[in-house]
């Protein structure tokens, strides 16, 4: 085993190789869930924050559903 | 490829080949590891720094796959207006600069014992250096503009112009033969390298790509939501 480590001599050549893209590879991969999670929850907080302005603003952009809304509107 | 433009398809699409991807990278990362470190030999000239090879060479095809997949989208992106392809080029961005990094600084820690030097400006060397600033270039670019569109067009922009790097990469070793060793793998006349060196390098290789897709699909969920995020502030500012 200690041979294994020892790498003919080259341990300090090829360890440090295979550290390096294991830390490079699995510190992209967790910063990614960790923005992944952040946004993931941050727009949760923003669509759970205004749910009743949003929907009807869903039927404006339509156009054709806003028309007969306004006019119940100003019916009422 | 339209078909795959729309955010919601693409959310459903990715949630069906992430845990595939994901599963893939972790068995070809421990089989290529096993291989590379134990049961493959130690070269003849090189030892056991040979083994390094099985996170260089990798690493290097990956910086160039990575460039030229994100340049093909930049395209998509400036010519199309689809709206994943920018996503796509951004997402991408880090994960080849880390694979070029990785390439690097493995390069050197390979040439210092062999070549007897951790740098010299081998028109090889000096390319993919210039391969690695674009990448950060292009993330800063993409990050300069208070418009995020904007600075999209103009990271795709940046992307298309250093299209010319690739070829240059390529072919540096037989153009400039200095001292970086010339192409073993991907050459005319098939592969000069032994199989029991080949399999390694293939399966890290394979490994490497699974590793991109998984993170990038990860990566372009975060911008998906980012966006949304977006416009939710923006229509919530402007009502």
């Amino acid at each position: 085993m200690a041979e294994f480590f020892a790498m003919g001599g080259y341990a300090a050549y090829v360890w440090p190789a295979y550290g390096l893209a294991a830390l490079v590879m699995v510190g992209l991969l967790v910063a990614t869930l960790k923005g992944l999670r952040g946004a993931e929850t941050t727009l949760k907080v923003l669509e759970g924050s205004r749910p009743a302005r949003r929907r009807p603003r869903h039927k404006d952009s339509k156009g054709q559903a806003a028309a007969p809304s306004a006019a119940e509107v100003s019916e009422g | 490829m339209h078909r795959f433009a729309n955010p919601a398809r693409f959310q459903r699409l990715s949630a069906a080949i992430l845990p595939w991807s994901a599963g893939a990278t972790v068995i070809l990362l421990i089989v290529g590891l096993y291989i590379a470190l134990f049961s493959s030999p130690a070269d003849y000239q090189q030892g056991n720094t040979v083994r390094i090879m099985y996170i260089h060479v990798p690493a290097a095809w990956m910086s160039l796959f990575v460039y030229v997949n994100m340049a093909i989208a930049a395209a998509c992106g400036l010519v199309w207006k689809h709206p994943l392809a920018d996503l796509f080029a951004k997402a991408a961005a880090p994960v080849g600069a880390g694979f070029t990094f990785i390439c690097l600084v493995t390069g050197s820690l390979w040439g210092a014992p062999m070549w007897g030097t951790w740098w010299v400006w081998d028109a090889r060397l000096t390319s993919v250096l210039i391969l690695f600033f674009l990448y950060l270039g292009y993330m800063a670019l993409v990050n300069a503009f208070d418009d995020p569109q904007r600075g999209m067009r103009a990271g795709n922009v940046l992307l298309l112009v250093g299209v010319v790097n690739v070829p240059i990469i390529k072919f540096s070793v037989e153009w400039w033969n200095t001292l970086h060793q010339p192409a073993s793998v991907i050459r005319m006349g098939g592969p000069t390298i032994d199989p029991s060196m080949l399999v390694p390098l293939v399966v890290m290789a394979l490994g490497f790509t699974t590793y991109f897709v998984t993170v990038v699909l990860l990566r372009l969920r975060s911008e998906i939501v980012q966006r949304k995020i977006q416009t939710l502030r923006l229509t919530e500012a402007q009502g």
